[in-house]
């Protein structure tokens, strides 16, 4: 049966995206204009709100099917935070959700949250282009059955166009 | 291991969370068919589909939280599909329903979906219908059905909802606006929500005025405020006690034909050939519509 959703000439479904912001932190402009943008893009972005918790941004994935999740922070927590969220989906059969981060992310950590299953980081100045980028790269190395989700096992992570 | 859409609906039926969540995307992306899920959660005993619909931010999302919170503490199992408009021109959607709805986060017993209209017209895609026959069959025994921000004649909501609760606000223009037909001839429960705000009773008051001439037995109206509670406690009752209203059967059935029927011309295999050929103005809608028939 052909797919029920084509706006556009391409057939495809859009990609269901959950943008979340996680632990206690109230700077939601940056995961608000991602969201925007990524609408703008084509896709379907739920916005989960603000001080959610590892736990919640779960569930929140796994009520609305999404394939992939985007963890917003600027309050310092992201060390613990990401690889948390990271650990909770595996945990719940979602480790083929593909995560991505964003906010202030200082460089000498993200060694530690690539390796915790975080596929991409985005800081300030990413243009709304790159991170469609990285989805759509992505989404083609999880059609090629490389496991590029939190749990998957490629060490594969965005290293820019 | 390859699982089957078919495999997915069963463990889903079971009870594993993650396999409906599966089979509702499957089901709005045409992976399983109407046929698949018929005569799925049909069973009679159950508690009506209640649909909430109103134009934007008259407060659906916050009087939905306190519903939710209510059903889930008594050990209901609730579920919830929030409706967003999605871009005519991208296709895109920014789901936003669930941020003023916490109690969906972390309750065992509250399933929440947010799903967009896609190129469906109205207040809520018909394919709602078949979601809701899942979580039925799948235990979820009180559904709620959010719609986009609706306006006068967006009664779509009627085709998948068995109660309809209308909410309004006050300061949405003057007692005409009620007296005007459409959306809110077909509510069961009219809830002027804001309470706490001016002009909140006056609303209302211009509510009943227009029922009184009407034809048609007025509905329950009550004041709420989502924000202080108020008259939350008298809207749960009256939800409770609603009943099939048998004045808007025939409405309810012809938009639910009208709803299938739509679903029918977006499901034609042709159907995107056509619509090219009109962008491109080789062929008239008229002709296309003759070509898809």
């Amino acid at each position: 049966m052909k797919s029920r959703f084509a706006l556009g000439s391409d057939m495809s479904t859009p990609l269901r995206i959950v943008i979340a912001k996680p632990g206690l932190d109230g700077h939601d402009r940056g995961a608000k204009v991602v969201a925007r943008a990524l609408r703008d893009a084509g896709h379907e972005v739920i916005y989960t709100g603000l001080r959610r918790t590892p736990e919640q941004i779960v569930r929140i994935v796994l009520d609305e099917d999404a394939g992939f999740l985007g963890l917003s922070s600027l309050s310092g927590a992201h060390a613990h935070l990401f690889p948390r969220t990271c650990e909770l989906l595996v945990e719940a059969g979602l480790g083929n959700v593909v995560v991505f981060g964003g906010g202030i992310i200082p460089e000498p950590d993200h060694a530690q949250l690539y390796s915790s299953g975080i596929r991409a980081i985005f800081g300030p100045g990413t243009t709304s282009s790159e991170i469609s980028g990285f989805l759509v790269q992505a989404s083609s190395l999880q059609g090629e059955s490389m496991a590029v989700g939190c749990g998957g096992d490629s060490d594969w992570h965005w290293m820019g166009e | 291991m390859i699982i089957s859409p078919a495999e997915t609906l069963a463990a889903a039926l079971s009870g594993d969370r993650l396999s409906l969540s599966r089979s509702l995307t499957l089901y709005e992306n045409g992976e399983l068919s109407g046929e698949e899920i018929s005569g799925l959660g049909e069973s009679s005993s159950e508690f009506p589909v209640v649909g909430i619909t109103g134009a934007p931010g008259v407060g659906k999302s916050c009087i939905i939280d306190h519903i939710v919170q209510s059903w889930s503490s008594v050990g209901h199992r609730v579920a919830v599909i929030a409706v967003d408009p999605t871009s005519p021109i991208t296709g895109g959607a920014l789901l936003g329903d669930r941020l003023r709805m916490t109690t969906a986060d972390s309750a065992d017993n509250v399933y929440f979906r947010s799903i967009a209209t896609r190129r469906h017209g109205g207040s809520v895609p018909g394919i709602v219908r078949g979601m809701l026959s899942i979580l039925k069959a799948s235990g979820w025994n009180r559904c709620i059905v959010e719609t986009v921000g609706a306006g006068q004649g967006e009664i779509r909501i009627s085709a998948v909802a068995e109660l309809i609760v209308l909410l309004e606000a006050p300061g949405r223009g003057d007692g005409v606006q009620a007296e005007k037909a459409g959306l809110i001839e077909l509510a069961d429960l009219i809830v002027v929500n804001k309470s706490d705000m001016d002009g909140a009773e006056k609303t209302a008051d211009e509510i009943r005025q227009a029922f009184e001439v009407a034809t048609i037995p007025t509905p329950p109206i009550i004041l709420t405020s989502a924000t202080t509670s108020d008259g939350i406690l008298e809207m749960l009752a009256s939800i409770e006690s609603l009943e099939f209203n048998p004045h808007t059967a025939r409405a309810r059935a012809r938009e639910g034909l009208r709803a299938m029927w739509e679903q029918k011309l977006l499901d034609h295999e042709e159907f995107d050939t056509l619509l090219d050929e009109v962008v491109a103005g080789n062929i008239s809608i008229e002709a296309a519509i003759v070509k898809i028939r």
